[in-house]
């Protein structure tokens, strides 16, 4: 969760507006919102994602599910993709995971009915960046059909995204081989500060002509973490196709949550469809992206000031809320129990949790750890 | 050509299609008595008091939108745990329970139903009443279980077919699951006595079968909580370990909120805490964890003395002006001059009644007189008001004498 320069969790205050608007409107009620939830939010998220000249949608083959957090938005696709894709309730479709990823993907998918789930290769530890050879070669030899989950922008836990023309490449291998494109969508613009640079993966991909899946949540760039807000947007060939996708993913809501929770889709929907409180939240958002890149940069330089053996670039080139300092197992366990710094055995860092007044003390540590333990 | 070429157009459904129906008429004098929803005596939805000053006490308190833990807001599930048992219950006192935050009733049912799947090797199957809420059977069967039915509703008296229920529940399989309403059964309305609730705990002892209460409505039906929890906590106090799940829906209205919460009475507080830590890891793959809005405003509004006797107040008066339509329906129906025996309509209790009227009666009721209620017959007394409860008992009286 992202944290304020003081070590707070912030809530957003275009948010704090809208809700006492919200709280003042005595209209409201609190009645069920339909199964796919509220109208209003889910046009709104898709158009966020894939931009408000996006094709697809002047077509009419785009879809939203109201979802319960990005998590809840992936469940619903991944229980649709078993009951519907490649052939009728096909549990043998495999399904490709980054190595690493969010540990929930693959509880997501096997919990859903899947059960071949598989690894493709991403995280590049000795040269710290992408393995684009290594993720283009599982492409290849994945079977036809199968499903890959992508992340966005900002891949949870390396930080580290393909270039566009990297994801031109994965484009094409995945449309020759006819994969399925999983989008998993949780930070964007708080990735780079720009919605629409954050989003250009997905985009690009629906330009290509795919049909595709992109869980989004409004945990991170919203900062509504408990509310539930995230949106299942789903873009199909045309409207016809869509409505059909849309019917048989009402049945599977139906019996998951009957219908989602309205607070939070109420301030999204209300933010996104006001040009003013839309400005007002991209300033929010950059806010918090450009605290997370300062401190990105700030650790950086110490670093090299202090002569940290190493190279250190990868902390300002990776992107988002997390980054693979390259620090070993050991190294960890020295950050954690001398230091009182805690990251994942994995090397994982939390940049949010980074201020300015303990970047110098982080950045000792680091050099400390480097130094001291091989 | 598209991935989804095959993919079936799903059926609508059916209750949204009565309210769908109602919604293009443009006859003023238009029923929906398909709702599943409390409407106030204007017939309009009614937000209870004290979650107004419940959310404003939240407002004042600025909090931050820090992810709940997986189980849920601790306040709000201690809370509903306390409110379904009762204070004085030994099961609560000596902690030998588990309860989650689910999202509102049918959340609980599937984290319930997914929970026994994974656990409860003994049997697949789940008996349900003759008949239940429609949603029922495809959240046991998505989850990975089997329908099984028990009489439950006599068509002939429009009442509860007692000796049918207890021979089918004599016969059923030892150690299967059996589903049972606490109260205020949907769509019936039809509810056992206390006497024969405790007849039905002893069979179900007798016969090792595991218990799954719905528990949708509880304060709702008689308008007193403890009353409606009645024949939950006779199980439980009989050593019936059964598994519930809550909704705030109804009894708070908060029903876009999705509150609710599912329950596991346990041999013993370790035994819960192991339960506990298989739940977090079914409902992590869900959704993470649930959402903080409905189970702040009902954790409010249990946990502050002046709120819950507001509401308490309120959920009376709720079931009061139920009560109240019923008896004014049958009066109307004799007023009408209907010869036929409409006690069953003061009999059955809570938000729904079977009217017993026949599906070409009811297409009668949709078609002349623009009252919508589903296939079965099944009203919603929360959508009759003193103003319409004339014309409702006129179009019965006209397509059934």
């Amino acid at each position: 969760a992202y944290r304020t320069d003081e070590g707070q969790p912030w809530v957003l205050p275009v948010v704090k507006k809208v809700e006492q608007m919200i709280a003042n409107d005595n209209s409201l009620n609190h009645e069920y919102l339909p199964i796919l939830g509220l109208p209003e939010f889910r046009a709104n998220a898709s158009r966020i994602a894939l931009g408000d000249d996006s094709p697809a949608i002047k077509e009419n083959r785009v879809g939203g599910v109201q979802s319960l957090g990005g998590t809840g938005a992936l469940r619903i696709g991944a229980e649709f993709l078993r009951r519907w894709y490649n052939g009728n309730n096909n549990t043998a479709t495999p399904v490709y995971v980054s190595t690493p990823s969010w540990e929930n993907h693959n509880s997501v998918f096997m919990d859903a009915g899947f059960k071949d789930i598989r690894t493709y290769h991403y995280w590049d530890a000795a040269r710290r960046g992408l393995d684009l050879q290594g993720l283009l070669n599982d492409m290849e030899h994945a079977p036809e059909f199968s499903i890959f989950i992508l992340h966005a922008c900002a891949h949870n836990p390396t930080g580290t995204d393909p270039t566009p023309e990297q994801w031109k490449q994965i484009a094409a291998v995945m449309k020759r081989r006819c994969l399925f494109p999983f989008f998993d969508s949780a930070y964007q613009g708080f990735a780079s500060g720009s919605l629409d640079k954050d989003a250009w993966a997905v985009r690009y991909f629906v330009s290509e002509g795919f049909e595709l899946f992109c869980a989004q949540s409004f945990s991170k760039n919203f900062g509504l973490y408990n509310e539930r807000v995230g949106n299942l947007t789903v873009v199909g060939k045309d409207a016809d196709n869509v409505q059909r996708v849309l019917s048989q993913m009402e049945k599977i809501v139906r019996t998951t949550w009957s219908n989602p929770p309205s607070q939070g889709a109420r301030i999204v929907a209300t933010t996104l469809s006001s040009p003013q409180l839309f400005d007002e939240w991209k300033g929010n958002v950059k806010t918090m992206a450009d605290r997370v890149l300062l401190m990105r940069s700030e650790l950086r330089s110490r670093l090299e000031a202090l002569g940290t053996p190493g190279t250190w670039n990868h902390i300002t080139e990776q992107i988002g809320m997390f980054s693979f300092t390259g620090l070993n197992p050991k190294q960890v366990e020295y950050m954690v129990k001398e230091k009182h710094i805690y990251l994942m055995a994995s090397g994982r860092i939390n940049m949010c949790g980074l201020t300015t007044k303990n970047l110098d003390y982080v950045a000792k540590s680091i050099h400390e750890a480097v130094t001291k333990i091989q | 050509s598209s991935w989804w070429s095959h993919v079936e157009m799903g059926p609508p459904d059916p209750i949204l299609g009565v309210t769908e129906a109602y919604r293009r008429d443009t006859n003023s004098k238009k029923m929906n008595l398909g709702v599943g929803a409390y409407r106030d005596d204007n017939g309009k939805p009614y937000v209870l008091n004290c979650v107004r000053k419940a959310e404003a006490m939240i407002a004042s308190k600025k909090m931050d939108k820090e992810y709940l833990p997986i189980v849920g807001l601790a306040d709000f599930t201690r809370a509903s745990a306390e409110l379904a048992l009762g204070e004085n219950s030994e099961a609560f006192k000596s902690g030998r329970y588990v309860t989650v935050q689910g999202i509102s009733g049918t959340g609980s049912l599937r984290i319930g139903a997914n929970f026994l799947q994974r656990f409860f090797k003994a049997s697949r199957d789940v008996y349900l009443p003759k008949p239940s809420w429609g949603n029922h059977t495809p959240i046991f069967r998505d989850a990975g279980m089997q329908l099984q039915a028990y009489r439950y509703y006599d068509p002939k008296t429009c009442s509860l077919d007692f000796s049918g229920a207890m021979e089918d529940i004599s016969k059923i399989p030892e150690k299967s699951i059996i589903l049972l309403h606490a109260c205020a059964h949907n769509p019936t309305g039809v509810d056992p006595r206390q006497e024969q609730w405790k007849e039905l705990a002893a069979m179900v002892k007798k016969r090792n079968l595991l218990v799954y209460f719905d528990m949708a409505y509880q304060g709702f039906a008689s308008g007193d909580i403890n009353r409606d929890a009645w024949a939950v906590r006779h199980f439980i106090e009989q050593g019936i370990n059964i598994v519930l799940s809550q909704s705030f829906a109804k009894n708070m209205g908060l029903y876009g909120e999705r509150a609710g919460a599912f329950t596991v009475i346990c041999s013993d507080a370790e035994e819960a805490k192991r339960v506990e830590s298989q739940l977090k890891i079914l409902i992590r793959p869900m959704y993470s964890n649930p959402p903080m809005n409905g189970a702040r405003i009902a954790s409010m509004i249990l946990n502050t003395p002046e709120l819950r006797k507001e509401w308490l107040i309120e959920v009376k008066s709720m079931a009061d002006r139920i009560i109240s339509m019923r008896t004014q329906l049958v009066s109307n129906l004799k007023k009408e001059g209907s010869s036929h025996n409409w006690q069953h309509i003061t009999d059955q209790i809570g938000m729904f009644c079977f009217t017993g009227l026949k599906p070409e009666q009811v297409e009668r009721l949709i078609k002349e007189f623009s009252i919508y209620m589903t296939k079965d017959g099944r009203i919603s007394v929360a959508g009759v008001t003193s103003s319409s409860v004339g014309y409702l008992a006129h179009a019965i009286h006209q397509v059934t004498k």
